[in-house]
C-alpha cells in the first residue's frame, strides 16, 4: 500500500526534472540561434580590417586586438550623424502625430459612439492588416505630385498609415477596458471631453499608451522600403537606407564599418525595449488578441 | 439644499421600457431609498437625475430648476457608485479634490473641504495613498468623501455597500445614517438590500419593473403595504400567501385559510372586506405572525392554533425558521429559540390575525 | 429641439476621428483606388491600356516564378515560425516563473532589430568568401555551402532569416496564451492521470487554438509581403529565383521606371491579403462577441 504512492511521488519528481532539463537545452539552443547574428556582427565590428580579410583565424572572436576604429570613422568621416539626426526627427514628429491621432480617435470610438463608428473600428483593423508593401507605388505618386520626393517629409506623410490604425486599435482596446463608472465619475466632477481625455483617460490608460509609442517608435525607426522607395539623396536619408546604400562599397574591407552601422542604428529601438519590454509586449499581445 | 421633483418620468432605451412614469416628490432633506428587484428601473431613475441617461420624457426638478436639459456637472449633485469609480492614478486627496479643481476652486479651500471631510469620514491619515493601497471599506469612505467635499444639493447612492462584506456593510451602513444626520442633504440612495432601505430611509420607494408600487415610511411599507407585490418584496423571509374565503361565522367575519385554520378578522377590517364574502382572496401572512403555542407574549391575542407537521427546520441562532405545509403551500413561520422544534414533528402553531392581509387576486391589491 | 447634451456628443465624437479618417480615406483608400486606375496604364502613363499589364505578366515565366516562391516562402516560414515559436514559448513556461523575463528577454532581440539591419549581418555571415557559418561548417568536415548563389541555398537562407526574425513573435503569444490558461486545469488533468503530452493535447492546445490562429493568420500576411530580407540578402537573386511579390514590385515599378506595371505586381497581393483579412476579422469579432 504505502510502496505505491512513494514510488509515484519520486517518478512524479523524475519526471519534473527531466521536463527541466529539457526546457534548458531547448532553450540554450534557442539562445544560441537567436544571438549568434548580432554577436557576430559585434565581433565583425570590433575587429581590425586586416584580421577581418584574413581567414585563417577564427571568425567568432577578436584574436588582433579590439579596435573602435570603425564606430569613429562612422561618427566623424561619414554621412551616418546626419542619418541619424535624419530618423530621429522623423520618428519623434511621427511619434507625435501618430500619438495625436490615435489617441483622440481611440477615445472617440471607444467611448462616444456615433453613425458609422463601429464601421470606422472595423476600417481601423483592416488598415492595420494592410503591408507597406501593398500600396508604395501608388505612394510614390502621391509623395511625387506633393513634392515630398527625395525628402524624408515623404516619410513624415506616410509613415503614420503603418503606425495609426495599429496604435488606436489597442487604445481603443485600453480605453474600453476602463470601467464605464469612471467617466460617469469624472462627468459629474464636472470634467468635460478634453479634461476627461487628459485627466483621466490617458493617466489610466498610461501602459498602453506607452506600448503606442513603442510600437510607433519602432515601426518608424526600422522602415526600409518606403525610404529605398522615396529618398536618393545621401542628405535626407535615414539609417536603415543609408547604412544598408551608403556603407556598402566596392571594396571587400567595408565589413567593419557596415556591422558597426548596422549596430549603431539599431542601438535606440534595442535600448528602449530592454528598458520597456513589458509594456512592448502587453501591447504586442492585447493589439492582436483584444478586441 | 434642494428638493427634487420626478413628474412622470419616463425612460426606453431601444426597446426595453425600463421606467414607465414615475411621479415622485422628495423634500429638502429627506432620505430616500429606492428598492425593487433586480431590472425594476432602480439605477436609470437615478442616472436620470444624474444626468448620465437622457431623459425619454417627463420632467426632473432639483429645487426650481428644472434640470432635464442641464449636464451632470451643472446639477449640483455628488453621486457615489457601486464600484467607487475611483480614480486610480490619484490619490485619495486628489480623488477628492478633482472636481473643486476641474471648477477652478482656490487651493486653500480646496484644503479646507478636504480637510474637513476626511475628517468626518476618518480617513484624514489615508490622504497620500493611491486607491489600490485601501481596503474595501476605505475606498467606500473615500468614494464618499469625494461626494461630499463637493458640497452637494442632492447626494446619488447606487448600491454603494453591495461589494462590501456582510460585517462591514453594517458599519458603513451606521457611517451613512450618522453622515445624514450630520450634513442633512437631500440623499437618494438605491439598493436592493431591504435592511439597508428600513435602517437608513425616512421614505421607502418600492419600484417594480419602471413603476413605484408604494412610497412610504419604512413601518408604512412594511406593515401597510398596499399591493401583493410590496407585501411580498419586503421582509425576510417573505410574507406566506395563500387562498381564503372570507365568511360569516358566529356573528365574526373569519378568513378561512385554505385546508387550514379560521382567523377571525379585527372589526375593521371585517368592514373592509365583508363585501368579498364568498370570493376566493389571498391571505398574507408574515412568518412572525405564525408562532409556537407555548410563546411567552401570551399566544392569547386572538391567535387561532393550529396543528401542522414540520418539514424543515432552519434554526438561525435569534430565532428558528419552521417550514410546514398547509394544503398544497408552504408555509413559514418563526419560533422562538426556547421550542426545538425537529424536522417531522407535529406540532401546534398559533396563526395571529391581527396582521393578517388579504389581496384581492384579481388587482393585485391589499384590502 | 434637442437638448444640448445630445446635440453635443456626437459632434465632438466625429470631430476627434476627422484626422484618422482623413489619414485612410487619403493615404489607405485612395492610394488602393489610385492602384487600381496606375495598372491600367501604359508604362508612360500616357494610355489606356486596360487589363495588357495583367496579360502581360501572365505570359512572363518570371512572374510565375514569383507567385511560386512567394507562396513557398510564405508557407514554409510560418509553420517554422509557429513550430519554433511554440517550442520555445513551452519551454519558457516550463522554467520556475524567476527566470523566465530573462530568457524571454535575449529570444526577443531578433523582432527588435530593425530587419534591414539584422539582415545586413546575416549577408556577411552568408558572404562567399569569409562566410563564418561554413568555417564552422568546414570546422566540421561539413562541404562549405553556396548560401546565396545556388537557388536552393538561396531560397533556404531567406526562409531562415525569416524565420529568425519572426520566431520571437510567436513565442510572445504563445507565451501570452499559454499563461491564461488557468493552472487548475493542469492539476485535474494530473488527478486524473495526465502524462505531459496528453496534457498538452488535450488542455493547452485546445486552450491556445484561437490565439494560434490569429497569430498564423497574421504572420502569413506580414510574410507574404516581406521585402527587406530578400533586398538585402539577395536583390531577388540569383536569375530572379528569390523575388516576392514587393520586391519584383519594386524592381518593376520604381528601379525600372514601369509604375503600372509594378503597380499590377503589387496588387496581386491584394486577393490573399483581402482573403486572409477577412478571416482574421470574423475570428477576432467572434473573439469579442465571446467576451463581451
Ligand atoms: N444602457 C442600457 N441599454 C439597454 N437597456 C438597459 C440599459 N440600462 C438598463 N437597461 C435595462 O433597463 C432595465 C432597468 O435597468 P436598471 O439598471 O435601472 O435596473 P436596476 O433596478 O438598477 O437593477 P439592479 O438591481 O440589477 O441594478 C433593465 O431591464 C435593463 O436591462
Ligand atoms: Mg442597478
Amino acid at each position: 500500500m504505502t510502496a505505491v504512492p512513494v514510488t509515484g511521488a519520486t517518478s512524479l519528481r523524475a519526471n519534473r526534472r527531466w521536463a527541466l532539463i529539457a526546457a534548458y537545452a531547448c532553450l540554450g539552443i534557442f539562445v544560441v540561434f537567436f544571438l549568434f547574428p548580432p554577436y557576430y556582427m559585434l565581433v565583425t565590428s570590433l575587429k581590425t580590417n586586416a584580421e577581418i580579410a584574413e581567414l585563417a583565424s577564427n571568425p567568432w572572436i577578436v584574436t588582433d586586438g579590439v579596435t573602435f576604429s570603425h564606430y569613429e570613422h562612422l561618427l566623424t568621416e561619414s554621412s551616418f550623424p546626419r542619418f541619424f539626426l535624419n530618423t530621429t526627427i522623423v520618428t519623434v514628429v511621427v511619434v507625435a502625430i501618430t500619438m495625436v491621432i490615435s489617441v483622440l480617435a481611440a477615445y472617440s470610438l471607444a467611448r462616444l459612439r456615433f453613425w458609422g463608428s463601429g464601421v470606422l473600428a472595423t476600417g481601423v483593423f483592416l488598415t492595420y492588416l494592410v503591408p507597406d508593401t501593398l500600396l508604395f507605388i501608388p505612394l510614390f505618386k502621391i509623395v511625387g505630385w506633393l513634392g515630398l520626393l527625395d525628402t524624408y517629409w515623404s516619410l513624415i506623410l506616410v509613415y503614420p498609415t503603418l503606425t495609426v490604425p495599429f496604435c488606436t486599435w489597442i487604445m481603443i482596446g485600453y480605453f474600453g477596458s476602463i470601467p464605464r463608472e469612471l467617466d460617469e465619475a469624472a462627468l459629474i466632477d464636472g470634467a468635460n471631453h478634453l479634461q476627461m481625455l487628459l485627466k483621466v483617460f490617458i493617466p489610466v490608460a498610461l501602459p498602453g499608451l506607452i506600448a503606442a509609442t513603442i510600437f510607433a517608435f519602432t515601426v518608424a525607426w526600422a522602415n526600409f522600403l518606403y525610404p529605398l522607395a522615396y529618398i536618393y539623396s545621401e542628405s535626407e536619408m535615414v539609417l536603415t537606407v543609408g547604412t544598408v546604400t551608403t556603407l556598402i562599397k566596392g571594396d571587400v574591407f567595408h565589413w567593419g564599418g557596415l556591422m558597426a552601422g548596422a549596430l549603431l542604428a539599431a542601438a535606440p529601438p534595442v535600448i528602449l525595449y530592454a528598458f520597456l519590454m513589458d509594456y512592448y509586449i502587453a501591447g504586442l499581445t492585447s493589439g492582436a488578441t483584444k478586441g | 439644499m434642494a428638493d427634487v421633483t420626478l413628474q412622470n418620468l419616463v425612460k426606453t432605451f431601444d426597446t426595453v421600457e425600463a421606467v414607465r412614469g414615475i411621479d415622485l416628490r422628495i423634500p429638502n432633506n429627506e432620505f430616500v431609498v429606492l428598492v425593487g428587484p433586480s431590472g425594476c428601473g432602480k439605477s436609470t431613475v437615478l442616472r436620470m437625475i444624474a444626468g448620465l441617461e437622457d431623459i425619454t420624457s417627463g420632467d426632473i426638478r432639483i429645487g426650481d430648476l428644472r434640470v432635464n436639459d442641464v449636464p451632470p456637472k451643472d446639477r449640483n449633485i455628488a453621486m457615489v457608485f457601486q464600484n467607487y469609480a475611483l480614480y486610480p492614478h490619484m490619490t485619495v486627496e486628489q480623488n477628492m479634490s478633482f472636481g473643486l479643481r476641474l471648477r477652478k476652486v482656490a487651493k486653500s479651500e480646496i484644503r479646507g473641504k478636504v480637510q474637513r471631510a476626511a475628517d468626518i469620514l476618518g480617513i484624514a491619515e489615508l490622504l497620500g495613498r493611491r486607491p489600490r493601497e485601501l481596503s474595501g471599506g476605505q475606498r467606500q469612505r473615500v468614494a464618499m468623501g469625494r461626494a461630499i467635499v463637493r458640497d452637494p444639493q442632492v447626494f446619488l447612492f447606487d448600491e454603494p455597500l453591495s461589494n462590501l462584506d456582510a460585517k462591514l456593510r453594517g458599519q458603513m451602513r451606521i457611517e451613512i445614517q450618522r453622515l445624514h444626520q450630520q450634513l442633512r442633504t437631500t440623499t437618494i440612495y438605491v439598493t436592493h438590500d431591504q435592511v439597508e432601505a428600513m435602517t437608513l430611509a425616512d421614505r421607502v420607494v418600492v419600484m417594480n419593473a419602471g413603476r413605484i408600487e408604494q412610497a412610504g415610511t419604512p413601518d408604512e411599507v412594511y406593515h401597510q403595504p398596499r399591493t401583493r407585490f410590496v407585501a411580498g418584496f419586503m421582509g425576510s423571509p417573505a410574507m406566506n400567501f395563500l387562498n381564503c374565503q372570507v365568511t360569516e361565522e358566529n356573528g365574526h367575519t373569519v378568513a378561512r385559510l385554505a385546508d387550514g385554520p379560521a382567523l377571525p378578522l379585527p372589526a375593521e377590517q371585517a368592514a373592509r372586506v365583508r363585501s368579498y364574502a364568498g370570493r376566493t382572496l389571498v391571505a398574507g401572512l408574515r412568518p412572525e405572525n405564525i408562532r409556537e403555542a407555548a410563546s411567552h407574549d401570551g399566544g392569547n391575542s386572538g391567535g387561532v392554533p393550529h396543528d401542522i407537521s414540520i418539514d424543515i427546520v432552519e434554526p438561525l441562532g435569534r430565532e428558528t425558521i419552521v417550514y410546514f405545509r398547509l394544503g398544497d403551500s408552504t408555509l413559514c413561520a418563526r419560533v422562538g429559540t426556547e421550542v426545538h422544534p425537529r424536522a417531522g414533528e407535529r406540532t401546534s402553531l398559533v396563526f395571529h390575525p391581527d396582521r393578517l392581509h388579504l389581496i384581492d387576486p384579481e388587482t393585485d391589491l391589499v384590502l | 429641439m434637442l437638448p444640448p447634451l445630445l446635440r453635443r456628443k456626437p459632434a465632438v465624437a466625429v470631430l476627434m476621428c476627422v484626422p484618422l479618417f482623413g489619414l485612410i480615406l487619403g493615404l489607405v483608400a485612395y492610394p488602393f483606388f489610385h492602384a487600381l486606375f496606375l495598372a491600367t496604364l501604359n508604362k508612360a502613363e500616357t494610355a489606356f491600356v486596360g487589363l495588357d499589364n495583367f496579360s502581360f505578366l501572365f505570359g512572363r515565366q518570371t512572374f510565375w516564378m514569383v507567385v511560386r516562391q512567394s507562396l513557398l516562402f510564405a508557407l514554409v516560414a510560418v509553420v517554422f515560425k509557429a513550430l519554433i515559436g511554440l517550442a520555445a514559448a513551452h519551454a519558457i513556461n516550463t522554467i520556475p516563473t524567476k527566470g523566465q523575463r530573462k530568457w524571454r528577454g535575449m529570444m526577443l532581440i531578433p523582432w527588435v532589430i530593425p530587419p534591414a539591419l539584422s539582415t545586413l549581418g546575416w549577408w556577411w555571415l552568408f558572404e562567399p568568401t569569409y562566410s563564418a557559418i561554413n568555417w564552422g561548417l568546414t570546422k566540421l568536415a561539413v562541404p562549405a555551402v553556396p548560401w546565396l548563389s545556388d537557388t536552393f541555398w538561396a531560397r533556404f537562407s531567406i526562409i531562415l532569416v525569416n524565420v529568425w526574425v519572426g520566431a520571437p513573435f510567436f513565442l510572445i503569444m504563445y507565451l501570452a496564451a499559454l499563461k491564461s490558461i488557468p493552472g487548475e486545469l493542469y492539476e485535474a488533468a494530473e488527478m486524473d492521470g495526465a502524462g505531459p503530452w496528453q496534457k498538452f493535447f488535450y488542455i493547452t492546445l485546445p486552450m491556445i487554438r484561437n490565439i494560434i490562429a490569429i497569430t498564423t493568420l497574421f504572420s502569413i500576411i506580414v510574410t507574404l509581403a516581406n521585402f527587406d530580407i530578400v533586398r538585402v540578402l539577395t536583390q531577388g537573386g540569383p536569375l530572379n529565383t528569390t523575388h516576392l511579390f514587393a520586391t519584383y514590385a519594386f524592381r518593376v515599378g520604381i528601379e525600372s521606371g514601369d509604375i503600372p506595371l509594378g503597380a499590377a505586381v503589387s496588387l496581386f497581393m491584394f486577393p490573399m491579403l483581402a482573403i486572409l483579412a477577412f478571416i482574421i476579422l470574423r475570428n477576432v469579432r467572434r473573439r469579442a462577441a465571446s467576451l463581451a
